[in-house]
Parts: C-alpha cells; structure tokens; sequence
C-alpha cells in the first residue's frame, strides 16, 4: 500500500496535492499495490470521492474531536497511526508548508527517513530518489532505508494526471488517538495581512530607478507607478551617488536587499552589486532600451523601450483598467 | 530568557553552481561561506528577544571547525555564547544532526543551562530537509512552529504567524518552544565593527558529538547534479509604449493588480 | 546579434578602464575599425574596475607615474565623472611626516598643489577623524574620486559616435594567431576576428591572454581586502557620492573614504595574497565578480583595530554595520610599474595591464600615440614591457617581488631601496672575489654589483673629512662613506670596477653600418676600433637612449648599453631592423664579462700583464683594441664613465674571474681598490657632468636642452633627425646644468645631502617653471668629493642657467643655497679631460 496525504479546502483537493497523487499512483501502478489517501478537516469526504479520477481506491478521513483546526503534530500523529495500522511501503505528500511539516512529524514519530522535494522516486532494491535542494538550483540522487519511506513531492514538478481507469474510492473515518501534547500546536486564528504603509523591504512591487532615469527631477514616473501598485520606489547606486535619491532608496549590497513579487527595473543596467540586493525578487521585470543589459540575464519579463515613455504608459493602462 | 539559535554553515553562492569532480559537493574553491539565510534571520530575532525581553542568547552548529566563522558572525550581531558540534565535514543526515543537537541540549540541561526557546531555520539552503527542528522538538517533548514569518513572545506564550493562502494562519504556544522560522521574519542586522571585534574574541564552546549510529536512515547522497538548463527565460513583452497592456496582463497574472 | 566583425584594424581585449581608454583614445588619433570585446557584461564586466575605490591621489615620487596621473585626472574631468573631495594623506609617526617634507617636494617637483596641515585643520576638514592619535597630514586638495564604469561607456560612447568601434561583450578570447612573429588573428567564442594589432588590457588576466600569443606578461593577481560600512549617520545628510575628504591612513597601510552613505575602509596592510592568472574563476562561477573573491575576514583583524582607532565616531556606532567586504583581485608586477608597450615575443602585440583607475586614461593615451606614431608624449620608459629580462618572466621571480612590493604600497620607500626577495639570479663570475672583499651588493636588471667594498674601509681614516660623511639617517641610508673613499682612492691611485651587468649586443651584416647610421645621432662611419658615444632619438626628437658603439670591423658593431635598459635599447635596435635580413642583432650579454679599470695608474697597471703597446699614442682615447691579458682574449675599450684614464674591457664570462684575479693581483704594487657602482653611477659621473637614462635623459627632454649637441650633425638620415635639426634651430626651453650645494647645513645644524627629484628654487623659493610649463627638479644627486661639494644637476629656464647664479633647493621642507656651477656638459671636475686622455 502506498499512502498520500491529501489537502483539501472546501471538499476540493489543492492542485499541488493532487501532483503528489499523480505521483504517488505511478508508484502504486509499478508495485502493484493500492494508493490510499488520508484528508483531514471540513470537507474531506467529498474531496476524498473526487480521488478516484487519480486512482485512489480508498480514502481515510481523520476525525477526532479536538481537531478543529490545522495542528500539525496532530496531524502528523494520524498519518503515523495510520502507517502503523496499514503498513504503507511509502508516504507521499506534495512539498508545500503543510505537506512538508505534517510529514516530517510523522516521520520523526515513526523514526523513519523523510526525503523532501522529491522530483523523482526510483523504487526498488535500492531506493532511490531524485530530490531539490538549493531551491531547485541544484538536484541529489539519494538512497532511503527504511521499513517506510516518507516523501514529499516538489510544488510544480509533476504533471498532473488522471488514472487510465477511475476507481470507486472507499471513504472511511479514521480516529487517532491523540495526547495533549499532539495538540498543542495549532491555528488558532487566521487573519487577512493588515493594509499600511509600504517599505522597501517588505513591499509587494518594487519600481527601481537607474542611471537610465536620468535625474532627480525625473522620478516622478517612477513614483505614480509604484504608487498605484501599493509599491515602493528603490534605486541603484550610481542613483544615490549621482544625489538624485536619498540613501534609503537604495537597493543592493550597501543598501536594502528587497524580496517583492515583482521587481520593475527602470533603467538599470544591473551591476552585480545591485542584483545581489534584488535577486530574492519573485520576478524582474526589465525596462531598458538595452536588449543586452546584463539584468535581462535575471529577468522573466522585459520592454524594450525608453522607460520614459513605457512607465508613463503602463500607469496610463492601469488607470484605464481601473475606471473600466 | 534563553534562546538558543541552531544554524548551518553553507557556501554562498551567487553564480552558477558548479560541483567537484565527484559531484559529491559543491565547488566552492570561489565561494565564500555564510549563514544559511532563514537562520540568518533566526539569529536576529534571538538578539531582538533579548534585547526586548534580557536574558541570554546561545548559538549552536554542527559541522567543520570552519564553521566557528558562521558562530562568530552570529556572535557578531549580538548572540551572547556559541557551541560548535565538531565533525570532519562530512554530511550528517536529518536524523542524525537532530539527535546530536538533542544530545547537546540535553548535556546543557544536566549542567544547569535550559533554554525557553530553540530557533531553526524553516529549512537549510544547502540540504533543504524540513525536518531537523521538528524531530529535536519532538525527541525533547517540547511544541514547534514552523514556517514563522513574525514571532512575539509575551509572559512566557510565543504567539507566531506564517502565511497561509494570502493570510496569516496564527499559532500560539507556551514557552519552552522550538520556532523555526522563515527569511522575511525581519532583516538581519550588518555586523558592527566592534560587534565584530568583540565576536573575534569569544570563545567557542566545542563538543564532539557521538558519530551517528549505523544503519542509516537517509536520504543519503549519492551524488548531486545540475538541472538542465533553462534557456531564454525572459519573456520580451513588447518595445515602447505599446508594451503597456501586456506589462499589466502579467500583473495581473501575479496577483498584483486585480483582473 | 553579435555583430562581430570577422577582420579589424585593431582589437582591444578588455573593456574595463584600460581598454575603454585605449578604444577611445585610438580612435581620437584616427583608427578606425577598432574592435573592443570583453567577456563579461558592460557596463561592468566584472574585472578589478568593477570594485575599484575609484580614487585618484596625484603625487607620487615616480614623475611618470604622476604625470600619467595629472592627464587621467584632467580627463576625467573632460568627462565629466570627477568630484574632487581633496585628500588628506596623515601620519601616525615622525618618520612618516617626515617622508610627507619629501612627499611635498616631489609634488612641488611636479607641479601639484598640496600643503603639510596639522592635527586640528586635519579635524576642521574630516570631523569623524581622531586627530589626537595623529601628527599631522599632507593634504591635496585635487584629489577626488571618480566614476571610472560611466567614464568607460562615455569613451566607448565616444568612439562610436566617430564611427571607430565595434563593441562586443560576452564574447571570450579562445585564442590569438601568430604568424612569423606576428600577430594575425583573435579567435573568440563568437567567431574570428582578423587583425594585425591587438591590445591586451584585461588586468588581472592579461598573463592568460598574452600566453595564447606565446608572449609574457609578468603581473600576478593580488588581493585587496576592502570593507564598507554603513550607514553613517554623519552622511546621512550629504548629497552625491562623496563630500569629506578622502583619509589615507599612511602608516597602517589603510584608506578611509566616504562612498554615499557608507564609509569604506581599504587596505594594502594584510600579508600578500597572490593567485595565478589560471585560478580566478570564471563569470559563471563567481558569487560576485570573477573579482571580487570572499572576504577572508582574519586577514582583516589587525586593519579593523587600527581603522578604529582613526575613525571611532563612525565605527565604534553599533547602528554601522559591514555590509559589504571583499578580498578584490588588482594587478601586481614585480617592480611595482605597468606593463605598456608591444610585447617583445610577438609584433602587433601590446600589454596596456597592471593600470589602475587614477592613471588609466593618462596611459592610454600615451599608448595609443606610442602605437599610431611611436611618440608618446609622456616617456613610458619605467613601464616598457621590454623591461623585462628572462629571469623576470618567471613566476618565482613575479610572486616573490610582487609580495614583497605590496606592503610597500603606502610605504615610505628610500629611492636606493633594495628588494630583499629572490636576490643573487645573476652574477658576475667574479662574484666570488667581491664577497670576500666585503662587497655590498645592489640589484640591477637581476645582476649582484657591488656598491662598495667593506675591505675599503681602511680608506676611510686615509681621506678623513674627505668623504663627506652623512649624519642624518635618511641620506646614508643604503650609502656609505666608502663609496667616497673608493671614488678618491681611484682618482689617486687605481680602481677596478664590475661592470658585468652591461648588456651587450653585436650588430652584424652587409647592411649594419647603414642600418646604424640611420638609428643614432652620432657618426658611425668610422674605421674600425673606434669607439662611439651617441644617443638615440625617436621622431619627434625625444632621447630614447644613450650607448656607446664600438666598430670591430666593417660589418661588425658592439653596442654596450647599461644593464637596466638593455632589454629595452635591445628591443628598439629589433624594431629597426632592416626587413631583408642584411642586419643582424645578436645579444651576447650573457657571453660577455666587461670589468673596468680607471685610475692615474691604469696603464701602468695593465701593461704589467699584456704586452701589447697601451701608450696614449699607441691606444688613445675613444678606441678599442684586442690585447691578450694574462692569458685571457680580451677587448678593451678606452673610454670612461668616471672620467679617468682606464679601459672597459671585455671577455667571455667563463674566463671573467680569470681576468678579475689577473687583474688585481697585478693592481696590488699600483694600490688598486675595488670600485663599487656608487662611484661608478653616481660620483664619479656627476664629478664628469656625464648625463644618465631615464634621469637627465628622457623623452621629454632634447639633445639641446641636455647640452649633447654636437657643432654638426651628420649628412646621413637617422631617426629623429628632422626634429633634431628643429630643435637645434630654436632656443631651448631649458638648460641642464650642474649646481653645487653652497651650504647643506640645515636649520638644526645637520648637513643634509639631496638625493634627487627635489624642486629647485629662487632663493626665496619661487618655483622655476620653463617656456613649456615644466619645473625645475633635481635630476641627479650626489657628492662630487674632489671638489669637496654635493652637486646637482636640473634643467634651469635659460634666464636662470648662468654660471654663478643663486638658486635654492628644498629638501625635507628646508631651502638650501645652490650655485649654478656649469651651464652645459661641461665637467666640474677636471674641465680639459686631461686625465682621460693621458
């Protein structure tokens, strides 16, 4: 048997959860074993039918009276239980916060090995797998022992997959046993992320100004689109050093390093120093008139163009999009 | 309060990643070496809570007497003492650093020391395992957060955050607790000259740890490789002005602006 | 869309500072189809300009490095990309502010404004400093920082817009063509590019690139750690880059500057960290730039304590933090100069490497002119590539000077100072003997001379006062009263000098005299034995060298030129030569011992050991025979650097110990001494008014203005010529002359001896500046003991050059009377030259 932790909101099972099925079945399929799948929380049953699109042929509810809200020992102490009570050959769970975390409790409570962002999975005398470290720049070939194998399946290296043939999927509850101790960690309140000022360092979108701006005066640009993406303005340092922009501003190695989803480079060529300070960015996008400025190397998206002439237009557009 | 804050030494790479010829390691001929970053962070937040809270800050890392520079940079910034797990620079596996960590805490517990709260790092950048925080939490019976991305600890109960779906999912627990916490929980502090000065002089506390046992558990390296490449991953969206709405399509994409 | 072209006129590999430099100013003089490849990213791909300080300090005792200075600087201002801060150089120590009295004249020397400032003014200009721990600074209120990548990208910008350059980055030398000793092709990544020229000026790699031409380029990668801190409340509220000045905190070897809101803190102090050219990594692997290695923070240690001590306001703030620190990688040679020139392995070759930032733009040019028309405006000649010997090219010599050079980069550095690494690669055969006679040695393109002998000391009681002995420190430093004694002991008696160091060359072939005659000044149809002095021109009429010639036979030259510009002289004779093949060079420096003998008794003492007929009128002066000496096959030469009667004479080195022990044995009854290089380089010849390379002589100066005229010139062409029949027919912007010190006693009652390069004065201490704008400094410095005076020579503005005109020259920051003694070349001692010709 083959075993996969499944999240679910809603009686829908998270997409990412559902790469771990995929994975995890093709392993089923070459074992000839059963997949079974263990959810938790509101919803689970109707997500758990959804899995027989995948190939799951029964599904574990948890229930348990104290369990109301995500506590991951808790949850991690019902994936061991159900180990113990079903003799998986190998757990599987898609590499996100919970799948990571649940998984590791269990693994430690079973004192077994966990393998984290798995990328591929070759059973067999060996076990072998092909796992993500460095974030993904860079792949381990490693052997797991164990009488279990807990694995977690890196976010977006699996294409999801529907089983040749549908299965019935047997939905039963499951009732760990849980200590207090299992149950002393969990949510116990969720909030929405408070609105307010933006900082360099904590801001979603960072517009960032080069040499390329030309001057103090022409700023503005810059500052209306940072504006209307509840963003911030940072600069490189020829920016700073020419006195155009205040030392704060500056993003880099001798300023602040910034982590934004995106990061709007106006005008910056992209000196080493600079993209030290902007290379946790989730996305560069590269205005520059430059097609081989050295950023493009770090860029997902670019406009060639005056960024005088693209900022203006691109706030333009979102004003447009706004009134519509 | 004590805190106690475990941290790796790792390369830190800003090129490309090039390997050994056994492609056991990372070349890191060029390469300096730091504090991976989530304990960089973990690090800060010991020295915030003790300056907000008083007390006493320790730092801990398993690895190569080299990593003693990782424990100074740490003291640079403020950590009061450090204790260096020596190995001969081989790999430790999860299990293995997480009981040798345990038998530490342990040992300072039988000579006096005990901690109200062990900060780790989500995950090390190197070896990327999620679990090390988890398994010295439970094998000392003591609560763990992971993920944290804000930490407040108020009469003796840690109330920790970490994102979840556009939110925050919230966590409380009583101290003694493990925290393992995520870059972006604040920015770590430059080292000041005199921190520096002053880091260079302390001692380290060093201590062999009892080699784990055999019959391994893993994941155990083989070798390590490069993924393939990705070529032309800029995606040009279009020349002058007219590439407006297309810069505000992936801006929406992202979720930064609503459709 | 590399765009690169598959031929061009020339490519210049490297587009940091330098190559920048060199595109534009090539293009400036006219070339066109210049190609400029690099294989990093513009503008910064990732060499040492890319984490250069990017300060630039004018003054420096070397003139050329200054002058190379005072051009970039002036460029940079063209550029707009210079903000000058001013500069304040402070000392800790005594010695140091007295080092700063030199320091300021040699910037008075050569023209820079700067002023010594004490402790309070040092505080009134950088108020984070501690005055307290400091005496006090030389201060220059021209320095500045500049922006060395945009001043590139506005040359390369430049030179586009002239329609000269085609850039291409990212693309990576693979390797260069050579055929037949000449440069053909650089193969890229990219493709093939077909030239004749090509420019390495890729710093810290350029030994990698040079070696694919089979060609040297002997410079080592060396770290310099540099930290930045920040941020600084006290900048908090600057505007620009940079508004304190910079503080080069001399005696620890460290600099601290403002950068924006950051103070950075640098430092030559740590224990020399070589790398080899084949270690730096690639672009690929670099965590920063192939440049900017990890910090090595121990290395540090020291420095951060004594960078505490000058600035604590800033550094003892623990809201400063060190956000950045490197170990960068800069350019290091052996002697401490650039490398310039075309390479001497393969034409069409050229090394623009081991440049930094402040002189960058300045040498550039002047490369450029030297290729387009071979007359750079500022002598290049201390940085020539063809400086360099073998025994220079290997890593064990590069690495071990090159460390030992490093912690001299602030340091107070006497202008006779000897290297202590790697010494005794060449020695004269007889350099057993000169061991055993207490022989101190100095270093000379890698030979052992003896500057003086410690078995002359006995003379010393002999010539009492005589010797012109030396109380302050400074002056007998690396001297001593025997080089006196030995120059008075020869003028009495007779001395024997080593002049193995010579490098000697035979010109060969049906074509030699021709070839000859169209490459010096002086008559070189001559019959054979005669021996000619003569200097080289290049065609603008500047001095490129001075030798003498010998004519062994019609078709046969000796040319015997100094040893530490032989290679060079040798090169320039290369250059030349006729492309048929009728002219031959071969260097027979390593063949050919030359021992001197000078001295009223030099006759008598030769004739006793030859039986050949050395009478005035049988050998008379300026001639050469063959003369057997016991036993051994010599040449000799009459003539003389010292002024004496006595030969140079020459014969295979594995006979030289031979000749040197024949030669003393037989000196004992006449009271021979042996004679060091200090009587032979400096008293005996300045005794003389002999005029030497690189002091008197150089390119900035004429055959005019040096007194070297001769009352015709030949009818023959010779390279120059023109320029010199010009400048015979304009009055000269200056004269050299030779002065005698009239007191040397200073305001503490010491006698102070100049050693040269110090400014020359009215007596009120005006500084004497010529129709061309340059001022008068010493040349050369040296006691003159049969005169029983210090003498000087300097250029003086006509007005000025008048026998017995009072002047004054400033040393250690005191003015001490001079006399103009001679106008011209005539000698203060012995005017008729009655003894040479006796």
């Amino acid at each position: 048997m083959i075993l996969v932790l499944v999240e679910q909101d809603g009686g829908q099972p998270s997409r990412s959860s559902l790469e771990a099925v995929t994975a995890a079945r093709r392993l089923a399929v070459a074992a000839g074993v059963p997949l079974e799948a263990v959810l938790f929380g509101a919803g689970a049953s109707g997500a758990a039918a959804a899995l027989g699109a995948y190939g799951v042929s029964s599904a574990h509810v948890v229930e348990h009276a104290r369990l109301d809200a995500y506590a991951p020992a808790a949850w991690g102490r019902s994936v061991a239980e159900l180990v113990k009570a079903g003799s998986p050959s190998i757990v599987v769970a898609v590499g996100s916060d919970r799948g990571q975390e649940v998984l590791a409790y269990a693994a430690a409570m079973l004192d077994a090995p966990m393998a984290a962002n798995c990328v591929e999975v070759r059973p067999g005398e060996l076990f072998e797998v092909v796992r993500q470290r460095w974030g993904g720049s860079l792949l381990e070939e490693a052997r797991l022992d164990g009488p279990v194998r807990l694995l977690t399946i890196a976010e977006h290296a699996t294409q999801l997959e529907e089983a040749a043939a549908p299965s019935v999927v047997a939905v039963a509850p499951f009732t760990p046993t849980l200590s207090d101790a299992d149950l002393r960690v969990r949510v116990v309140a969720r909030v929405a992320p408070e609105a307010g000022k933006v900082s360099l360092a904590d801001a979603r979108v960072v517009v960032g100004g080069g040499r390329g701006v030309g001057g103090s005066e022409a700023f503005g640009e810059l500052e209306e689109l940072a504006a209307l993406l509840h963003g911030a303005v940072g600069v490189s340092r020829v920016v700073t050093s020419a006195g155009w922009r205040p030392h704060s501003q500056q993003v880099g190695q001798t300023g602040t390093r910034i982590a934004p989803d995106i990061y709007i480079a106006c005008g910056i060529s992209g000196a080493i120093q600079h993209i030290v300070g902007c290379k946790a960015a989730k996305a560069i996008l590269v205005i520059n008139t430059d097609r081989e400025a050295p950023i493009m190397s770090r860029a997902a998206y670019a406009v060639i163009g005056d960024l005088h002439t693209v900022v203006p237009a691109i706030s333009a557009e979102i004003r447009r999009r706004q009134a519509s | 309060m004590n805190v106690l804050v475990c941290v790796k030494r790792v390369p830190e790479t800003g090129g490309r990643v090039t390997l050994t010829a056994d492609a056991r390691d990372i070349d890191t001929r060029y390469l300096g070496f730091t504090v991976s970053p989530h304990e960089e962070c973990a690090a800060e937040e010991a020295v915030r809570l003790i300056e907000a809270n008083g007390g006493s800050s320790t730092v801990l890392t398993l690895g190569p007497e080299a990593a003693s520079d990782q424990l100074r940079a740490a003291m640079a910034i403020g950590i009061d003492r450090a204790i260096l797990l020596e190995t001969d620079g081989q790999d430790w596996d999860p299990v293995a650093t997480a009981a040798a960590i345990v038998a530490a805490i342990q040992a300072e517990a039988a000579a006096g020391v005990s901690y109200d709260l062990l900060l780790f790092g989500n995950e090390a950048a190197d070896s990327g395992d999620f679990q090390v925080g988890i398994r010295v939490a439970l094998a000392l019976g003591l609560p763990c957060i992971s993920g944290v991305k804000s930490l407040e600890i108020n009469d003796g109960v840690a109330t920790a955050r970490r994102e979840a779906g556009g939110g925050w999912d919230v966590f409380e627990v009583p101290l003694p607790a493990v925290v393992a916490v995520r870059e972006g929980i604040n920015l770590p502090r430059y080292p000041s000259v005199p921190g520096r000065l002053r880091a260079k002089k302390k001692e380290i506390e060093r201590i062999v740890p009892t080699a784990p046992a055999a019959g391994l558990t893993g994941p155990a390296k083989i070798r390590l490789r490069l993924p393939a490449e990705t070529e032309g991953r800029v995606e040009v969206l279009g020349t002058g002005a007219e590439a407006a709405p297309a810069v505000v399509d992936v801006l929406v994409r992202i979720g930064i602006l609503s459709a | 869309m590399s765009g690169l072209p598959d031929r061009a006129r020339v490519v210049v590999i490297g587009a940091g500072i330098v190559g920048n430099s060199m595109a534009y100013h090539l293009a400036r003089l006219g070339w066109r189809e210049i190609v400029l490849i690099d294989k990093g990213a513009l503008p910064n791909p990732g060499g040492s300009t890319g984490h250069a300080s990017n300060f630039i300090f004018t003054t420096d005792h070397s003139k050329e490095m200054t002058a190379f200075t005072l051009d970039s600087v002036r460029q940079y201002k063209e550029l707009g990309v210079f903000t000058q801060s001013g500069g304040i150089e402070v000392a800790r120590t005594p010695e140091r502010m007295e080092e700063f009295k030199r320091r300021l004249a040699s910037a008075h020397s050569w023209g820079i404004d700067a002023e010594l400032i004490d402790p309070a003014r040092i505080k009134e200009l950088v108020p984070y400093i501690e005055a307290s721990i400091l005496l006090g600074g030389f201060y220059t209120p021209g320095v500045g920082v500049v922006d060395s990548l945009r001043a590139g990208t506005l040359m390369r910008e430049a030179a586009t817009a002239m329609g000269a350059l085609t850039i291409s980055a990212q693309t990576e030398v693979t390797g260069i063509d050579v055929a037949d000793g000449h440069v053909t092709a650089v193969r890229t990544d990219k493709g093939t590019i077909e030239t004749g020229t090509v420019v390495i000026a890729c710093g810290i790699w350029s030994p990698r690139i040079a070696r694919m031409a089979g060609a040297t380029i002997p410079l080592t990668p060396a770290v310099h750690q540099m930290i930045s801190v920040g941020p600084v409340p006290a900048f908090a509220d600057t505007v620009g880059e940079i508004t304190f000045p910079i503080v080069r905190d001399m005696d620890t070897n460290m600099y601290e500057r403002q950068h924006g809101g950051d103070l950075e803190v640098g430092s030559y102090a740590h224990r020399p960290i070589l790398m080899s050219p084949d270690e730096i990594p690639s672009i690929a692997e670099s965590a920063q730039s192939p440049s900017e290695l990890p910090f090595t923070d121990d290395d540090f240690d020291l420095q951060m304590e004594q960078a505490l001590e000058l600035v604590p306001e800033i550094l003892r703030d623990e809201r400063v933090g060190v956000r950045y620190a490197i170990n960068g990688l800069l350019s290091l040679t052996p002697d401490g100069m650039p490398i310039l020139g075309e390479t001497t392995e393969v034409h069409g070759l050229w090394s623009v490497a081991a440049v930094w930032i402040k002189e960058a733009p300045g040498i550039a040019k002047a490369v450029a002119e030297w290729m387009t028309h071979g007359t750079p405006e500022i002598d290049p000649h201390s940085s020539d590539i063809a400086r360099f010997y073998d025994h220079h090219r290997v890593a064990a010599h590069i690495d071990a000077r090159s460390a030992e050079g490093f912690n001299k980069t602030y340091g107070i550095v006497h202008p006779m100072e000897q290297w202590a690494s790697n010494r005794d690669v060449r020695l004269s055969p007889a350099n057993i003997r000169q061991r055993e006679l207490g022989a101190v040695f100095f270093e000379a393109a890698g030979w052992e001379r003896p500057f003086w002998y410690g078995s002359n000391e006995h003379l010393l009681a002999e010539y009492g006062e005589r010797v012109m002995p030396r109380a302050a420190e400074w002056e007998s430093r690396w001297w001593s009263p025997i080089v006196n004694a030995e120059h008075l002991a020869m003028r009495d008696r007779v001395g024997m000098v080593d002049l193995a160091a010579f490098a000697i060359f035979d010109v060969l072939g049906p074509g030699a005299m021709d070839y000859l005659q169209g490459l010096v000044v002086n008559q070189v149809d001559v019959k054979n034995g005669r021996v000619i002095y003569t200097p080289l021109l290049n065609t603008a009429g500047g001095i490129v060298a001075d030798l003498t010639i010998i004519r062994l036979g019609r078709d046969h030259f000796r040319v015997v030129t100094g040893g530490g510009l032989g290679m060079r002289d040798k090169k320039w004779f290369t250059d030349h030569l006729p492309p048929d093949g009728a002219v031959q060079v071969h260097d027979l420096t390593s063949s050919l011992y030359t021992v001197g003998v000078w001295g009223p008794r030099a006759r008598d003492l030769v004739q006793s050991v030859t039986s050949t007929d050395l009478s005035n009128a049988a050998f008379p002066f300026g001639t050469a025979q063959t003369v057997e000496i016991g036993g051994v096959r010599t040449l000799m030469s009459r003539i003389s650097y010292v002024g004496e009667l006595g030969w140079e004479i020459y014969a295979p080195m594995e006979q030289g110990l031979r000749l040197w022990d024949t030669l003393w044995a037989a000196g004992q009854p006449f009271g021979v001494v042996p004679v060091g290089i200090g009587v032979y380089a400096t008293t005996g010849r300045l005794e003389k008014g002999y005029r030497a390379h690189g002091n008197e002589l150089e390119l900035d100066f004429n055959l005019v203005e040096a007194g070297m005229t001769r009352p015709t010139v030949k009818d023959a062409e010779f390279v120059g010529k023109a320029a010199y029949l010009a400048q015979r027919a304009t009055p000269p912007a200056a004269i050299l002359c030779t002065l005698t010190v009239d007191d040397p006693t200073s305001s503490t009652g010491i006698r102070r001896y100049m050693l040269g390069r110090e400014p020359i004065t009215t007596p009120d201490g005006t500084f004497l500046v010529d129709a061309r704008g340059r001022r008068s400094y010493v040349t050369s410095a040296g006691s003159a003991p049969s005169i029983g005076k210090h003498v000087l020579m300097a250029y003086l503005p006509p007005e000025y050059a008048v026998e017995g005109t009072k002047l004054a020259v400033e040393f250690f920051g005191e003015r001490y009377p001079v006399t103009v003694a001679v106008v011209g070349s005539t000698p203060i001692f012995d005017p008729e030259n009655a003894r040479i010709r006796a």
